[in-house]
Parts: structure tokens; sequence; C-alpha cells
């Protein structure tokens, strides 16, 4: 059920504001969520002013830097700072994005940072995402057979049938595209989520896959698939430029074309 | 929970997923102001000319404009539903062209509608 208002605990207070120390002159001000568990407060937003003259270009290269030299109680998830790992996907300007592959340059003003949207916060700018991992279980993202397996090769695939699973086996997981979602936002539920949906259509056009009805039986739900109204907020701030939501299109397709 | 509404910047497409919908709401409302219409023609020229000085009058005017503007661009994002679910259009380039040409010809179509009634 769509719920506009966060609930009370979980609405925004001022926070705190940390100046430069003897900036160049070349400051940009970062405004980031704070939210601390164990302090039984409201969550906030505290600005940080960083001297860019001694900052990497990358957003994640403020936040390890405002990390280390001011504040290092800021909290976030980082791993490979080359956009591959999905650890640092968050709320940046207003959109989901990985901050290490978000270039500060690109945003005028001030930097607001929140964590992925409508999701429980375990700590700062670090979302709870069990709900999102279980949905990606629930897909069954592993290949299934049920005839036996060539004797002296491995089930091979021609060139054309390996294009068709490229662009969604590109997928990182990093729940950009679900948290974007307005639909994912209100049902998530009982709504897989672009995520979980473009995952299941990987394997449905996988040409070695022989699940392709059970797994459409799964999906064919007014909820987990259908809720999908095309808003495209997944295609648009997908940080690898993915297409979940014509994934989702044709898989519409693959089960109006099973009725026929 | 973490902010989500209130902090997300809306892309054109949002803009045009949540106005198809108001558009259809509005255009349900419409349809009882079209009862309403029919029924004052059936009562008689008085009931009728009663209608007609109401719908009329600056309120009126507005309403209307409102209706034949929702009416267009729910039907020209009709059609851009229709092209998706062929599975074509989803390009992010295309998807926001698609949106602002939608705009553009409601607007249009809403206008030439209202220049050719007065």
């Amino acid at each position: 059920m769509a719920e506009f208002r966060l609930p009370p605990n979980s609405r925004i207070r001022k926070g705190h504001h940390h100046s430069v120390a003897n900036g160049s002159g070349n400051v940009k001000r970062f405004a980031i969520y704070r939210y601390d568990p164990e302090s039984g407060e409201n969550p906030r937003v505290d600005t940080y002013e960083v001297d860019m003259s001694s900052c990497g270009p990358m957003v994640l290269d403020a936040l390890i830097k405002i990390k280390n030299e001011i504040d290092p109680t800021l909290t976030f998830r980082r791993s490979c700072r080359e956009g591959i790992c999905g650890s640092c996907a968050m709320n940046i300007d207003g959109g989901n994005t990985l901050a290490c592959i978000s270039a500060i340059a690109d945003v005028g003003g001030d930097i607001r940072i929140y964590p992925l949207p409508h999701l429980p916060v375990v700590k700062d700018l670090v979302p709870d995402l069990t709900n999102f991992y279980a949905q990606y279980a629930s897909i069954k993202p592993w290949l299934q057979t049920r005839t036996p397996p060539p004797p002296d090769r491995e089930r091979l695939q021609s060139k054309e049938d390996q294009e068709l699973i490229d662009e969604p086996s590109a997928c990182i997981l990093c729940a950009c595209c679900s948290t974007s979602c307005p639909s994912y936002w209100w049902n998530s539920d009982r709504y897989l989520g672009p995520a979980a949906l473009l995952a299941a259509y990987r394997w449905l056009v996988d040409s070695r896959d022989e699940a392709t009805g059970e797994r459409l039986d799964y999906l064919e739900d007014p909820f987990r698939l259908y809720r999908c109204h095309t808003i495209m907020n997944c295609t648009q701030t997908c940080p690898k430029g993915l297409n979940p939501a014509r994934a989702i299109a044709e898989t519409k397709k693959m089960l109006a074309e099973r009725r026929h | 929970m973490s902010p989500h509404i209130s902090i997300y910047r809306w892309p054109i497409t949002m803009v045009l997923s949540i106005l198809h919908r108001a558009t259809g709401i509005a255009m349900a409302v419409g349809l009882l102001v079209l009862a309403a219409w029919l029924l004052n023609a059936a009562q008689g020229p008085e009931a009728y000319q009663y209608f007609r000085a109401a719908m009329s009058g600056p309120v009126g005017r507005i309403l209307l404009i409102g209706w034949t503007f929702a009416f267009f661009l729910h039907l020209g994002n009709g059609v851009r539903h229709l092209v998706w679910d062929t599975g074509r259009g989803f390009e992010k380039s295309h998807a926001n062209a698609s949106a602002w040409f939608v705009i553009a010809l409601a607007v249009l179509l809403t206008a030439a509608f209202w220049a050719v009634q007065l």
C-alpha cells in the first residue's frame, strides 16, 4: 500500500554542519543522511564542506575523505571503487547510482546523499537488503535442466544464444533499480522489483535452461511481475546502463504468447 | 526507513506515469459531468440552459479545458503503452523522447480543439 509519509521515527531532523578549516576556496558541500540506531534519535542530514583541491574526482572519494579527515562515524559500504561490486549504491543528487563512478563535477551545487530509498536503514548510508536478496533467490538464479548433460562436453550455446543473456547477466545486484521504483516502494513485500525480474529474464532466455515453464508460472502473478507499470525509473537509473524495463516487457510478452 | 518520494528526482517518464493515472481518474470524474449534461438535456431547455451557463463560466471553462487535455494526454500515453507492450521504445532516449512528444501532442491537440470550439 502506498504510504507517502515516512514513519514518525524516520522523519529527518536538521543536522550538524562541519565547515572546512582552511580551504583553498575550492569547497564543495555534501549534505549526507545520518542515522544511528543506538542513539534513539531520528535521522538527520549533516553537511560537510570538503576542500576539492585535495579530494579525488568521485563522490566515493569525498565520502572516504570525510570519513578519514572530518567524521570517522560516517558509515557506508564500498569495495571495488570501479563500478563492478555494487556496494556503494546510494541516492546521489536525487538518483540512485554508485558513488564510485559518479563524478562530483557532474552535480551542480550541494551534493545530497541518502541511502537507497524506502529500505530499512542499518546505519547512515547502509540499507538492509535482506528482502532484496531473498527476492533474487526466489527466482532460482541457476541453470535448471531435465535432460542429462552431454557425456563428452559442456552444455554448449551458440554465439547468438549467448548474446541474449549478455546484457541481463551484466547486472551487479546493486539494487539501484529496484529501490528507484515507486511500485517497489509501495509493494516490495509482493512485487519482485526490476532487479529480480531482470535476473528471472536472464534465465528465461537462456537456451540451456529447461525450466522456462515453471519460471513463467512463478512470475504469472498480479504482484510479482505485473506491479511493473513501465514507470522506467529502473532503466533511467541503472549505473551499468542495463534495461530491466525492457526485460520485464519481454517477460510479459512471453506470458501473453504462451496463452496462444 | 530511508526517505523515498520526498528525495527522489523525478525523471520525465515517472511524471508521465503518474499523470496517466491522474488523467484517468480525472476523466472518470468528468464522466459524471457528462452524465449531468445528458440529464439536463433530457429535462428540457431550461435545465439545459442552466447547465450551459454553469459550464461557460470561467470555472466551467477551465474544467472543460482540463478534461480535454486529460483526454488527449491519456490517449497519447495509452498508445505509448501499446507500443511498449510490443517490446519497442525502451531505450532511455526513446522513452524520454516519447514522453515529451506525448505531452507536446496533448497541448497542441487541446489548443486545436478549443480553437475550433471558440
